[in-house]
């Protein structure tokens, strides 16, 4: 089985890579981005069984950074 | 006074930590990542400088998992010694030693150069031979020093006077300019800023020493 982790940085983080990102893209050309956020995507390839309450403490532990970072798990 | 300094793969400040706290007093031994357990009978654990594990994940983040960091924990735990510096401070934070969090630079470029600083309390091991208010200049080399943490945290470390060394011209968006932070108990100090490069007159500047020589004159005391 397959997990996908979304890590993103908390609302009210100011992410300055987002911002970087939105200026550039306005530099191209592309009006109207009114703002980029970056994050992350982990894919975990695991073991048939394995629990969301796992993959969660994987999450809490390494995976993201909760003082600054949300995630979100996807299982497929 | 015996020092453990950790070595990390990665790790690019060790050696430098080493000069200091020996020039200071301080009996030292490397320590590697994999290394379980501390040396017998040591005072003051010091996590250098550098690009552990690559900065893979987060800054610190797979240096905070290694087994010698379980170790550390556990050695603050039982009131023992920590200084951690620049990646040493990012894994102090990552390993819930100290609060907070260290993000990319407000302004996305590395930043190397020799940066004025403010000691803010005079009340720990590490920041007594200075007084509060001093100005200091240490050098900063990093790309993930912007200290944040959340309104109520801030508030808490400053109610403590747990904010140690202030950035003047705040280099990095660190909030409320913080460049050093310490523990609950006062003997976990985490910073950015590198003492250990301003420690000997080939250095251009002996700032720094004080600090060292202020960690191993109490734990000397002891």
């Amino acid at each position: 089985m397959k997990a996908k982790v979304h890590v993103m940085l908390k609302n009210g983080v100011l992410d300055p890579q987002g911002e970087a990102v939105r200026h550039a893209l306005g530099t191209l050309g592309f009006d109207g981005v009114q703002g980029v956020r970056q994050g992350k995507v982990i894919e975990l390839d695991l073991a048939e069984g394995t629990s969301e309450a796992q993959v969660t403490e994987m999450c809490e532990k390494l995976l993201a950074n909760t003082v600054i970072e949300s995630y979100r798990i996807e299982l497929a | 006074m015996k020092a453990a300094v950790i070595v990390f793969p990665g790790s690019n400040c060790d050696r430098d930590m080493a000069v200091a706290l020996k020039a200071a007093g301080a009996d030292v031994s490397m320590v590697w990542h994999k290394d379980a357990a501390l040396p017998e009978g040591v005072d003051l654990v010091a996590l250098p400088g550098g690009f552990s594990f690559g900065d893979y994940l987060r800054c610190g983040a797979i240096a905070a998992q290694s087994p010698v960091c379980q170790a550390v924990v556990k050695h603050a735990e039982r009131g023992g010694y920590v200084l951690g510096v620049c990646n040493g401070f990012q894994v102090l934070t990552e390993t819930g030693l100290l609060p907070g969090a260290l993000m990319r630079n407000a302004g996305l470029t590395f930043v190397c150069k020799s940066q004025s600083l403010r000691v803010e309390t005079s009340q720990s091991a590490f920041t007594q031979n200075y007084n509060a208010g001093d100005v200091v200049n240490f050098p900063i080399a990093h790309h993930d020093g912007n200290y944040f943490a959340d309104d109520a945290t801030l508030a808490m470390l400053q109610d403590a006077d747990r904010i140690a060394l202030t950035y003047d011209d705040n280099p990095n968006g660190s909030r409320a300019d913080i460049a050093g932070v310490l523990s609950d108990n006062r003997r976990v100090l985490g910073l950015m800023p590198h003492p250990e490069r301003v420690v000997d007159a080939v250095h251009g500047s002996t700032e720094g020493q004080a600090m060292f020589r202020g960690l191993v004159g109490v734990m000397a005391g002891a």
